[in-house]
């Protein structure tokens, strides 16, 4: 039986204020993770009952680690909770889940990764197991993060909406002013640049899959908490909704409506 | 456990812990987490007599020991749950409760007909989902028309009939008596408090639906009192859950006079809740030598 797993805190760093870089020890996750798939981490507040929904950024089966970027998205939350979390602490999580990034499709083609925001840290393990060429499109607000990581694998593009680095304006727009080429396009950022994005793909005919993000509360999918509207009724919805926790988070943009 | 078999309108239950409608699906998603052999019954999520599309999103937000959920009943329909789920529930050692939902008593009575030929042990009729505009709970907070729906359903369901009640009502004793008046072979309570959540930086409702069902410990007590209050206002076996998430929370509710429990919202927290609460409840007979579940049911 599958069920939560007790792991141990190894490292904790700020990279931006409130973006913090958690790795923990999970032989089974690591061993089990594809890049795309999120674990669900619990806090210890036992007043907060849901596992907060993480992507990952890192995995290392040879370690046997993770790695978490996430967002502390509030005074109180259990992300600012996780955030103070230090090397030795043991803490609960559940996962793999989800389905990931399609590899096998990309594989040998050129793919183009587009992030936003704290939607890139999915991307940083993509990149890594790509096998052939890849440009990684990466929108910032302002100030940068992970960036820097992506160049062993990746020619790094960069926008911020401010002008402060790299291309001012977002990611689509970068994409339509550099006329940037690719065979393949996996993407995890902000609902409006998941739109636009789809929108260019389609003109440029190039297959496109979206990481998707929503309030869940099981993570397994049973509660039918975090679904998305879908051109075509599934299999096991019967209407036209998937469960992004199980079915997703990555959907073929073609068949979702965003 | 020989000890802990309990039974609800003749049908034997090997233990009193079951899963609450709509925390666990059809069981498909929980079985690599837990053992559906271990549990009394497993409770579907409710099944009207077509698919549901349910409510925009987002469907659900934490709240302080609880959450909300505006799920609004999103199901397949009961053609193809009665093609995959029935078969699928069927392959474990556990008994199977339909929880049913309809938009009117005419739904209602035709998926209850539906399952009269499938081989699933008791009806769970939903007459208190907050979260749907019409049926659901406009059933379950007016007494005659409980009354009506009960004796509707009872007088075509070929299985025993647990009629779901809200605790969004004045006076749940006058619900409880009104479904027993009806025929009713079981009662289980409480669905979901009605409530809300405002983000204050957005300055938007949380859930799309405005309002959702609060569920979870926050709601156990307010559950407890009410399970406590229709077990000792009818002669019926009550279904009691609301916010149990451990052995000790599931006891409670059979010492308030619930013949079993079941788990919702925290089968959300931990996926193998379900079997620590039968292993827990195990433990504390044991150790306070109970030899039958039932010494302890409704001593207070």
């Amino acid at each position: 039986m599958k069920k939560k797993e007790q792991c141990e805190v190894l490292r904790q760093e700020e990279l931006l204020p409130g973006i913090m870089s958690l790795t923990i020890r999970s032989g089974s996750i690591a061993d089990n993770a594809r890049p795309g798939q999120f674990i669900l981490v619990y806090s210890k507040d036992h007043a907060k009952l849901l596992g907060r929904p993480i992507s990952l950024c890192g995995i290392d089966p040879e370690a046997g680690t993770v790695r978490l970027v996430y967002r502390v998205t509030g005074a109180g939350t259990g992300t600012e909770e996780f955030s103070a979390w230090k090397p030795g602490d043991q803490v609960l999580v559940l996962g793999p889940l989800g389905n990931g990034f399609p590899l096998e499709e990309a594989s040998g083609r050129h793919l183009l990764l587009v992030g936003g925001g704290i939607g890139i840290p999915p991307l940083l393990e993509t990149a890594r197991q790509h096998v052939g060429p890849c440009t990684a499109v990466l929108g910032y607000r302002d100030s940068l993060f992970l960036q820097e990581e992506f160049d062993p694998y990746a020619s790094v593009l960069v926008s911020t909406e401010d002008g402060s680095e790299g291309f001012h304006g977002n990611t689509v727009e970068l994409l339509r002013a550099m006329d940037i080429q690719a065979d393949i396009v996996f993407a995890c950022g902000p609902i409006p640049m998941l739109k636009a994005l789809s929108a260019w793909a389609q003109e440029k005919q190039i297959p496109c899959w979206l990481s998707l993000e929503e309030r869940m509360a099981c993570g397994i999918g049973a509660c039918l908490g975090c679904v998305c509207r879908t051109k075509e009724t599934d299999s096991h919805s019967h209407v036209k909704n998937a469960r992004i926790c199980k079915d997703g988070p990555v959907f073929r943009s073609t068949e979702v409506e965003l | 456990m020989k000890g802990m078999c309990v039974n609800i309108a003749g049908v034997e239950l090997k233990n009193p812990v079951m899963t609450a409608s709509g925390t666990f699906g059809s069981g498909q998603e929980f079985c690599d987490y837990t053992d559906l052999n271990r549990l009394g019954a497993v409770v579907t999520k409710g099944v009207a007599n077509v698919p549901w599309e349910g409510n925009p999103t987002p469907r659900v937000c934490e709240t302080a020991s609880g959450m909300l959920n505006a799920i609004g009943l999103q199901n397949p329909g009961i053609d193809v749950f009665c093609e995959r789920d029935i078969p699928f529930l069927k392959q474990f050692d556990t008994r199977i409760i339909v929880n049913v939902c309809g938009r009117s008593e005419q739904d209602y009575c035709e998926v209850v007909e539906r399952l009269s030929g499938t081989d699933v042990d008791l009806l769970e009729i939903n007459v208190s989902c907050p979260n749907v505009k019409e049926g659901g709970i406009a059933f379950g907070q007016d007494p005659k028309a409980l009354e009506h729906i009960t004796r509707e359903v009872r007088r075509l369901a070929k299985q025993p009939v647990i009629m779901k009640l809200s605790p969004n009502v004045t006076d749940i004793t006058e619900m409880a008596k009104a479904a027993e008046a009806g025929g009713a072979d079981a009662l289980s309570l409480i669905n979901t408090l009605t409530g809300m959540k405002i983000d204050i930086y957005r300055r938007r409702f949380a859930l799309a639906n405005k309002t959702g069902g609060l569920s979870g410990p926050a709601i156990k007590p307010v559950a407890l009192r009410m399970v406590y209050q229709a077990a000792h206002a009818v002669s019926l076996p009550v279904i009691g859950m609301g916010g149990i998430a451990s052995a000790e929370d599931a006891i409670e509710f059979l010492m308030a006079g619930a013949s079993a429990v079941s788990v919702g919202t925290a089968n959300f927290a931990d996926p193998a809740v379900t079997m620590k609460i039968v292993d827990g409840i195990e433990t504390f007979m044991r150790a306070q030598n109970i030899r039958d579940i039932r010494e302890i049911t409704g001593i207070l």
